[in-house]
């Protein structure tokens, strides 16, 4: 009986603890100590020891706090609990991971106090089968990255392969693709940002974009029959041309969606329990950010306007009229509002492109690379040939060393290329934005509750399939 | 904070390698341009040095990292392993390449998670993959695989599928077989 009336008044210290953690007020805690000692007169007295231990542990912890980045390096070595601390594993799987991440943290209440994350439960060694494949077949490869976003992948990876053999692309393919690649970060940031919705809480503004991003994947479909893992255009360009009923959906979409986006955005921006959860969640400051190499939505909510369609245009990106959204302070919130005007961005420059598609080939002159339809295979002499060399990966690139990179759905999405001449790649890194900045989660989470770090982890857009390659 | 990227000047590739060599002449062992970036091959025992360097020089001012990782190359003798770093210039708008090759009797070079604090999990990625050493790094170790894993998958004489097939043989891929 005794022990457990010490067990009790051992959690109500606890409990105090964080309750003036939070408040940082003495006042406030003697008078609760006060209150509960008139409602429970049976326990035993707080001395002036009990006190002290416990003016300790208020101080380890805030100096825990302010050096954080001191505790990360620590949290990654193993260390034993020691009672005062509860531990527990925020995933691999757990609903508000979004993915498979294990994260373990280590709490006083509900405050975090370290975290140490543990990758990889998804790795498919992309490195390494890209060295045993020819170069068309890689694309299937990038579509499994970033899977909310794969036209910019396979985008990406072609550009790559272009840059490299150094082929001229028609206008009219530059454009298309430039259509395709902002229909796909509208159907990321969508997806992130009313997946910050469901874990605030509201669960209406997860399922109502959702109607308009499978007018997106209606669309990928209209231009390779693919929705998810997409595999969308060849090195060289596009396999057909856009159909009737693209040109029909699409028209469509620049109507409607602009419409149903805004009452989307109408539901969460100003509202006043969305801004409280999300402000001041998971902040971080540029320069951190910087230091962590951080790019994308991530590092413009934390103020620095870095965007690789701006800084070294590829595909034509020079031709379009559109702004870069930067935030202030990088938590939540801002990630949050970055992510939505680039959506309005990027609906202004499909109308742009659209608007100004030029006429021509929707695809390179390019027969090394690009599988000649059926019909010539058939009919012609050289298809025929070429179609053989392509399926069986005969085909000449020359050796060297290329670096391509394209503004992913969440960063720098970067390729380098090593090609010794023969059919597959030397070696294949990807830059992959999301395993990059994940680093930092540990840092921004430090000091927050659990809730904000399921915030911030859904903010930051990491998706499992890119992190773990 | 809001830091405005504003694109100065172009640099030209003779003036950052200048830059590098007056204060790393010996240490800059060959330069090339491979399509837009310019690619140094640096000293392994300067490499921290010309990395610390070039994120603080105010001409340069390489302040971000993008991408660092490892290359096998089985065949050059006492320069098996490459590490390749990407750097980027943003207010000179220019991107930067060094490679530092270490032997494969002891693959180590300094780690730069100091300069950067977002190499550190691209340097366990590479020690996972390559077993490259980066001396001074605070946690080495696997990041994507199994801890127990007793190899380091990337090298080149781990072969991705089995090794008894004949249909996939080197041969077939444009390349003698090891």
């Amino acid at each position: 009986m005794q022990l457990e009336k010490i067990k009790t008044i051992d959690f109500l210290e606890d409990h105090l603890i964080n309750m003036s953690n939070m408040k940082e007020e003495n006042i406030a805690l003697s008078s609760t100590l006060n209150n509960s000692e008139e409602s429970t007169p049976k326990f035993k007295e707080v001395t002036h020891e009990s006190r002290e231990s416990l003016e300790k542990i208020l101080s380890d912890v805030a100096e825990s706090n302010t050096n954080s980045e001191v505790t990360h390096e620590k949290s990654d070595s193993k260390e034993t609990i020691d009672g005062k601390y509860a531990t527990i594993n925020f995933g691999p799987t757990h609903p508000a991971t979004h993915g498979i991440f294990q994260n373990i943290l280590k709490v006083d209440g509900e405050k975090i106090i370290s975290s140490e994350q543990t990758v990889g439960y998804i790795h498919r060694a992309f490195e390494k089968l890209a060295e045993r494949r020819p170069y068309n077949q890689i694309t299937p490869i990038t579509d499994r990255l970033n899977y909310c976003s794969s036209p910019i992948n396979n985008m990406g990876w072609h550009m790559t392969v272009e840059k490299l053999i150094g082929v001229e692309i028609p206008k009219r393919v530059q454009y298309m693709r430039v259509i395709i690649m902002e229909l796909a970060r509208i159907a990321d940031h969508l997806i992130c940002n009313s997946v910050i919705g469901v874990d605030t809480g509201a669960l209406t503004s997860f399922f109502y974009p959702f109607s308009e991003r499978e007018k997106i994947y209606e669309l990928y479909e209209e231009v390779c029959g693919a929705r998810l893992t997409t595999n969308i255009g060849r090195i060289g360009g596009f396999e057909r041309d856009f159909t009737p009923t693209f040109h029909e959906k699409l028209k469509n979409f620049l109507r409607t969606f602009p419409k149903a986006f805004e009452e989307f955005n109408s539901m969460l921006e100003r509202n006043r329990i969305f801004m409280d959860r999300t402000k001041g969640a998971g902040p971080i400051s540029a320069e951190r950010a910087l230091n962590y190499s951080f790019t994308g939505p991530n590092l413009r909510a934390a103020g620095v306007d870095y965007d690789v369609r701006v800084m070294q245009p590829y595909s034509s990106y020079e031709d379009f009229d559109f702004i870069i959204p930067v935030g202030v302070n990088g938590d939540t919130y801002d990630r949050f509002m970055v992510r939505q005007e680039e959506v309005r961005q990027s609906i202004k420059i499909i109308e742009q492109a659209y608007k100004n598609l030029p006429q021509g080939d929707y695809k390179a002159d390019l027969p090394e690379f690009y599988l000649p339809p059926k019909e010539d295979v058939y009919n012609n002499m050289e298809a025929l040939i070429y179609h053989f060399k392509i399926v069986m990966g005969e085909t000449e690139i020359p050796a060297g060393e290329v670096y391509h990179s394209v503004e992913g759905g969440n960063g720098e999405l970067g390729f380098y290329l090593i090609s010794d001449g023969g059919r597959t790649p030397y070696r294949l890194q990807f830059r992959r934005p999301c395993f990059i900045y994940y680093q930092a989660y540990p840092e921004m989470i430090t000091g927050m509750t659990i809730s904000d770090a399921v915030l911030t982890l859904s903010s930051m857009n990491v998706i499992a399939g890119e992190l773990d390659a | 904070m809001i830091l405005t990227l504003t694109k100065l000047e172009k640099m030209n590739n003779d003036i950052i390698l200048s830059r590098i060599q007056e204060h790393f002449s010996s240490d800059v062992i060959s330069s090339e341009v491979n399509f837009d970036i310019l690619t140094l091959e640096i000293s392994a025992s300067k490499s921290y040095e010309i990395i610390e360097f070039l994120k603080n020089d105010e001409i340069l001012d390489c302040s971000f990292l993008t991408l660092l990782g490892g290359v096998h190359y089985p065949e050059d003798l006492n320069r098996e392993f490459a590490i390749v770093y990407h750097l980027h210039s943003w207010r000179k708008d220019f991107r930067l390449r060094l490679k530092v090759f270490v032997p494969a009797e002891n693959p180590s070079v300094r780690s730069i998670v100091k300069i950067y604090n977002g190499a550190n999990w691209m340097e366990r990625e590479t020690f996972d993959f390559f077993g490259i050493i980066f001396e001074g790094h605070p946690n080495l170790k696997r990041i994507l695989n199994m801890d127990d894993m007793d190899y380091f998958p990337m090298r080149k004489e781990y072969a991705l599928e089995d090794a008894t097939r004949e249909d996939k043989d080197d041969r077939f891929f444009g390349r003698s077989s090891n």
